[in-house]
């Protein structure tokens, strides 16, 4: 049956408190998840008051603020700080988003911070997303064409079709959106969730693919799509704006439409 | 621990090849089900007496009776379809899995045919 309540040594503990330095004035409280696999210790949530006059405006900066300067064993993936990389996913103020992007004062009050939901966390804050990438690969993301290409000039598109790939082409694979799905939650080692979803779309809509029948036929399955119930929190969460739930949406539109 | 590489993990034994059917009935049914529902309900509230005689009289027109078998089987139906995608949703044990799936169906077909043996009994006055 599904699991409604988090295994025993998951579940959560109340962490240390790390005050801050004496002389600030304008502080925030920081909740964050701690676990670590090593210490065989269930996780918890230690709470680091951050001085903002000496902080970034981003949930990010704070995260790299309090690693640098008050806990250095704090454990997050970060890169780009621009929200183009994906590596800072994680659930702040209860939905997933970047950590670059999301700005301290658009949470209230304190502020929370998780990793994916429903995933094996590697350390703190970073989850294991191999299940997550091997479902992006089974999708086959590359052109497959059985046209050859012409001989002097690269696979033209009109600016109608190139659209039509604009928008999911966009995903950044962050698993924001699959990590948000409860259909993900229960089955994701049968289900390919939201983003893998988007990314096949977008190659189902790819002018210059040829393919389009075959990977209808690998996607037409009572698991692999169609565990998408339309919940939207795909949609809700994405934090480039993009529109998983549609994508699904037309998938399944496709699958009805060649059967009749 | 299993050391099956992780795409193997997730193409499995493949595309079952199946599910739209499942997706257009649900639709399908649930739209005959807003009409034939709708129908059932004005019956409901433009009748004034429930009596034996007078339900079964209503009953007995064919128009009614039709639509009453209608409605259902379409319930029976729609119903199935439903409870299948919560047992594939949170059961996860093969076996129990396919021991819900089985029993879902051997019910649904049983409230089924009992809906239309009642509905035809009714009708004909037996």
């Amino acid at each position: 049956m599904a699991e409604f309540r988090l295994p025993k040594n998951s579940r959560i503990t109340r962490g240390k408190h790390f005050p801050a330095d004496s002389g600030a004035s304008n502080i925030r409280k920081f909740a964050v998840y701690r676990y670590d696999p090593a210490s065989g210790e269930n996780p918890r949530v230690d709470t680091y008051d951050v001085d903002m006059d000496t902080c970034g405006p981003m949930v990010l900066d704070a995260l790299i603020k309090i690693k640098n300067e008050i806990d250095p064993t704090l454990t997050f993936r970060r890169s780009c700080r621009e929200g183009i990389c994906g590596s800072c996913a994680m659930n702040i103020d209860g939905g997933n988003t970047l950590a670059c992007t999301r700005a301290n004062d658009e949470v209230e009050g304190d502020v929370k911070i998780y990793p994916l939901p429903h995933m094996p966390v590697v350390k703190d804050l970073v989850t294991d997303l191999t299940n997550f990438y091997a479902q992006y690969a089974s999708i086959k993301p590359w052109l497959q064409s059985r046209t050859p290409p012409p001989p002097d000039q690269e696979r033209l598109q009109s600016k109608a079709d190139q659209e039509l790939i604009n928008e999911p082409a966009a995903c950044i694979l962050c698993a924001c959106c699959s990590t948000s799905c409860p259909s993900y939650w229960w089955n994701s080692d049968r289900y390919l969730g939201p983003a893998a979803l988007l990314a096949s779309y977008r190659w189902l809509v790819d002018s210059r693919d040829d393919a389009t029948g075959e990977r209808l036929d690998e996607l037409e399955d009572p698991f692999r799509l169609y565990r998408c119930h339309t919940i939207m929190n795909c949609t809700q969460t994405c934090p480039k704006g993009l529109n998983p739930a549609k994508a699904i949406a037309e998938t399944k539109k496709m699958m009805v439409e060649r059967k009749f | 621990m299993s050391l099956r590489s992780p795409l193997g993990k997730v193409l499995g034994h493949g595309s079952a090849k199946d599910g739209t059917g499942h997706f257009f009935g649900q639709r399908v049914s649930g739209l005959a089900l807003a009409l034939l529902g709708s129908c059932f309900m004005v019956c409901l509230f433009v009748s004034t007496d429930f009596s034996r005689a007078a339900v079964s009289a209503e009953i007995g027109q064919p128009i009614n009776g039709v639509m009453l078998l209608l409605l259902s089987l379409t319930l029976a139906w729609h119903s199935y379809l439903g409870v299948q995608v919560v047992i594939e949703d949170y059961m996860h044990g093969a076996g129990s899995k396919l021991a819900a799936l089985l029993i879902s169906r051997f019910v649904h077909t049983l409230l089924a045919v009992a809906a239309v043996y009642a509905i035809l009994k009714i009708g004909f006055g037996a």
